[in-house]
């Protein structure tokens, strides 16, 4: 089942990964490559076998509802790219609709 | 013999009876460390020797006023660089985290600091720990002490070549496929992988965190025990963290492996890409096992080797939501974009290297509409059937044995237009994080001038039988007294040493 260079487009969209135009093509080789070796999972019977997610056996962790210290808002904001008055700041969001108009 | 010779549990000890000085110690490492690394590379981040001396002092001056000596105190101990320590850089050797100073230190860090632990540098690894041979570092590739043509494993490779070379008396590493077991048999020194949850992941930067484990690179099995021992326990910040309490694993160290069962799984010798060399050297170290009273037999895991299949779905579905945080918001890299959205994509875009956009995508595409029962789950159908097969296996034995990496150390550069090929070094070791269970690697032997490893795997928990074996081997062999041929550097770093 390979994937096409689109669908590769559309699931870099998905993650959030700009690529250059140039990259995809070699991209979609490397994953065919490796889907086409996972495709061998298909001849392991697994017929009514249930997923294994997470291998600790824990269940829901409980503790104590105690207050205690937690990270400093200034800690928090050392290693932010632009933070001001002790927020993260990033560009604009949603757009105002005079702008778009102008 | 020279002070950087030493291994951690001689240094502990010297220090501990005030033979000699922690500050005596971290020179001799430093002046070590100073002398290979040129060659090496195994540091994105060597602590300037004030940064290191200051800690000694801090050591000498507890002992001094008669507190009790710490596990490793004076010990230097390199840590992986995607081990949070507080204001100290911790760039998971990518481009994105390249200045990022942690605001925290990690759980295993802070018990390293408790033990009297020197701490002497941040090692170098392939980006967020993807890759087997440490070349897919953004920063510069770290080269096997034992032939610096050849990488020295990965992801923890900076770590393995430390200790191997004598730039640190021990190392901590994190494994989720192999990442400790793989660089410690190519480079010819101790790698541990703990159970799942024996030792506490906070401020390990998440790859896949339900493979994730931290573990030590340590000269022998001794030192092995001495360091889990130090990391291992129940962590609040952790909730996956067991609540099982730690073993013994010093007294661990004399009980033999006499009577123990150890299943061969014939899947894990016959495996593709198994070196017939090394196939031989595994088999000559379980007949020494034999020789000192272990019943050694062959034994079958059928889907062992799917392993491999599966865990390149796990472990990328896992990884592309845990590096979803890298969005140029709160930490690391920015580039600026037009909307937000433009700022995400180009951040990302430029901040992940090629491997590390590769596994994202792998990641994305099994978790996505229409993929994901094909992909995903059925991944996790054969995690679940591989870790009942382990289940079955250890009903009837006591470890199972393989070798570590299929083949010894490749030359630069051999594998790195491939993934297949580079994947195909985890064969062996990546079942042991499917299935959440503790594998060691000890050196067993030669091929080439260069080192083979010995798998040990064993049922969870059993950290104590795993390094009573393992340091029966070590007693009986002695591989791994042998040092890597560095006389070059040794002479022109050391004046007549």
């Amino acid at each position: 089942m390979p994937i096409s260079e689109d669908e590769v487009r559309r699931i870099a969209r998905l993650a959030r990964l700009g690529l250059e135009p140039a990259e995809f093509s070699a991209l979609t080789a490397e994953l065919n490559g490796i889907l086409e070796r996972v495709e061998r999972l298909r001849a392991i019977d697994v017929e009514g076998v249930e997923p294994l997610a997470h291998v600790g056996g824990l269940h829901t962790v409980w503790r104590e509802d105690v207050p205690r210290p937690g990270l400093a808002r200034e800690a928090a904001l050392a290693g932010a790219p632009d933070a001001h008055e002790g927020y993260f700041r990033v560009p604009r969001v949603v757009a105002h609709e005079e702008e778009e108009e102008a | 013999m020279n002070l950087h010779e030493l291994t951690a549990h001689e240094v502990r000890n010297r220090v501990a009876r005030r033979e000699v000085s922690a500050e005596e110690v971290a020179r001799a490492f430093l002046e070590r460390r100073d002398a290979v690394e040129e060659r090496l590379q195994a540091f994105i981040t060597p602590l300037d020797a004030e940064a290191v001396l200051s800690q000694a002092r801090a050591v000498d001056e507890a002992l001094a006023r008669g507190e009790s000596a710490g596990l490793l105190c004076g010990v230097p101990v390199a840590v992986k660089d995607n081990i949070c320590t507080a204001g100290l850089r911790t760039t998971c050797a990518s481009r994105l985290l390249a200045d990022w100073v942690p605001p925290y230190d990690a759980t295993v860090v802070r018990r390293l600091r408790r033990a009297g632990a020197v701490i002497v540098g941040k090692t170098n690894m392939d980006e967020f720990a993807m890759g087997s041979s440490t070349e897919n570092s953004a920063f510069f590739p770290t080269r096997n002490p034992w032939d610096p043509r050849r990488v020295p494993g990965g992801s923890s490779g900076g770590s393995a070549a430390a200790v191997a070379a004598g730039a640190a008396a021990l190392a901590l590493g994190s494994d989720t496929g192999g990442s400790i077991r793989q660089p410690a048999a190519l480079c010819g020194v101790v790698g541990l992988k703990p159970t799942y949850g024996r030792v506490s992941r906070y401020g390990l930067v998440a790859f896949a965190s339900s493979l994730d484990q931290i573990g030590p690179l340590a000269r022998d099995v001794t030192d092995a025990a001495l360091a889990l021992a130090v990391i291992a326990g129940r962590d609040p910040l952790d909730a996956t963290s067991a609540p099982e309490p730690p073993g013994d694993y010093l007294a661990a160290l004399e009980r033999g492996v006499r009577g123990l069962r150890i299943g061969a799984p014939r899947e894990m010798f016959e495996a593709e890409g198994v070196d017939p060399a090394v196939r031989d050297l595994t088999v000559a170290a379980l007949e020494t096992l034999a020789e000192l009273g272990a019943a050694v037999e062959e034994c079958r895991l059928p889907t062992a080797t799917a392993g491999l299949d599966a865990y390149y779905i796990v472990a990328p579905a896992e990884a592309s939501s845990n590096l979803a945080r890298y969005d140029g918001v709160r930490y690391g890299l920015r580039v600026p974009g037009a909307d937000i959205v433009e700022m995400f994509e180009r951040t990302r875009g430029r901040g992940f290297g090629p491997e590390v956009r590769r596994r994202i995508m792998l990641g994305t595409f099994a978790l996505s509409a229409g993929y994901y029962d094909a992909y995903y789950r059925r991944a996790q159908q054969v995690r679940a059937r591989i870790r009942r097969e382990f289940e079955e296996a250890f009903e009837r034995f006591d470890l199972l044995a393989s070798p570590t990496s299929p083949t010894v150390a490749f030359p630069l550069g051999e594998r790195t237009a491939d993934p297949l090929a580079m994947y195909a070094s985890d064969i062996c070791t990546v079942t042991a994080n499917l299935a959440g269970i503790p594998a060691i690697s000890l050196p067993c032997g030669f091929e080439g001038g260069l080192p083979a490893g010995l798998q040990l795997m064993a049922p969870p928990f059993q950290e104590e039988r795993l390094l009573a074996a393992a340091a029966a081997y070590e007693r009986a062999t002695g591989w791994h007294r042998r040092r890597p041929p560095l006389g070059l550097i040794a002479s022109a770093g050391e004046g007549g040493a």
